[in-house]
């Protein structure tokens, strides 16, 4: 579907709470907008759902509404346990999903 | 017909002219609008449906956002949630609605004592100037509210 990217540090201290920042592609169509020359109503397109798990456990997850803007960017915060993946993902209304996995580093 | 009135015809044509286009652009916008907006009902029947009956305290939910957004198709809020995020006690969840919006939901960010700060930033779209609501759901079944109003230079959201 879409170009994801995700930011997280390079390495994280045992039990530090460090920001992950988001990123992907994606149009985000509300639904409410009318195509210029048929003036058909153009139909909803969103990613509506994003969750965020580290070392197989969810950890952070978001429902999102059409008042999301196109191209989603989110931050939130993760404390960190051990050395292990992350993975986010992203699912749109026609269930199309998309995964990107960051290694997390912690360093004692 | 003298040189000072054929000046002011004029003035009065342009001015004429640019108030239709302004009332065209008005008319269109609220066409791709479609509809009633989201007003302070919609608003606490939205926060009703994700909380249920509990009535919100205020406080510990801040709010950034700009005073005035230029942008409404792309608008960076961020919210926090005053909580010491251990297993015990814990932002379970956080709801964000727009007062002025065609639809009040924006989103709902899930934290975990695992998510050590309950902060959140993301972009959202506004269509108008207009309140921005954020609902705290606390582990120990609390909640609080948050509220910021933003000015908007041009809407997002139809397009």
């Amino acid at each position: 579907m879409a170009k994801a990217r995700v930011k997280v540090p390079k390495s994280v201290k045992k039990g530090e709470v460090f920001q992950v920042k988001s990123l992907i592609s994606h149009k985000m169509e509300t639904g409410l907008r009318k195509h210029k020359k048929t003036k058909k109503k153009i139909p909803r397109f969103i990613i509506n759902k994003f969750s965020v798990k580290y070392n197989g456990e969810e950890v952070f997850a978001a429902d999102w509404h059409p008042a999301i803007s196109a191209n989603p960017y989110t931050s939130f915060y993760v404390k960190a346990s051990k050395s292990g993946p992350m993975v986010l993902t992203w699912t749109d209304d026609a269930g199309k999903v998309t995964e990107k996995t960051v290694k997390i580093k912690v360093v004692s | 017909m003298s040189e000072k009135s054929i000046f002011k015809e004029i003035r009065r044509r342009d001015l004429l002219a640019l108030a239709g286009k302004a009332v065209v652009t008005v008319a269109s916008f609220g066409l791709l609008a479609s509809g009633a907006s989201a007003d302070t009902a919609a608003v606490s029947k939205a926060i009703e449906k994700s909380i249920g009956g509990k009535s919100p305290q205020s406080g510990r939910v801040s709010l950034e956002l700009p005073q005035i957004a230029e942008n409404g198709n792309t608008v960076p809020i961020a919210v926090e949630v005053e909580s010491p995020m251990t297993s015990g006690d814990y932002v379970k969840a956080l709801h964000v609605y727009s007062e002025g919006n065609p639809q009040p939901d924006v989103a709902t960010f899930r934290f975990t004592p695992q998510s050590g700060k309950a902060r959140v930033s993301t972009r959202m779209r506004m269509i108008k100037s207009q309140n921005i609501i954020a609902v705290a759901e606390m582990s120990d079944g609390s909640v609080y509210m948050g509220k910021k109003a933003v000015k908007v230079t041009i809407g997002g959201c139809g397009g």
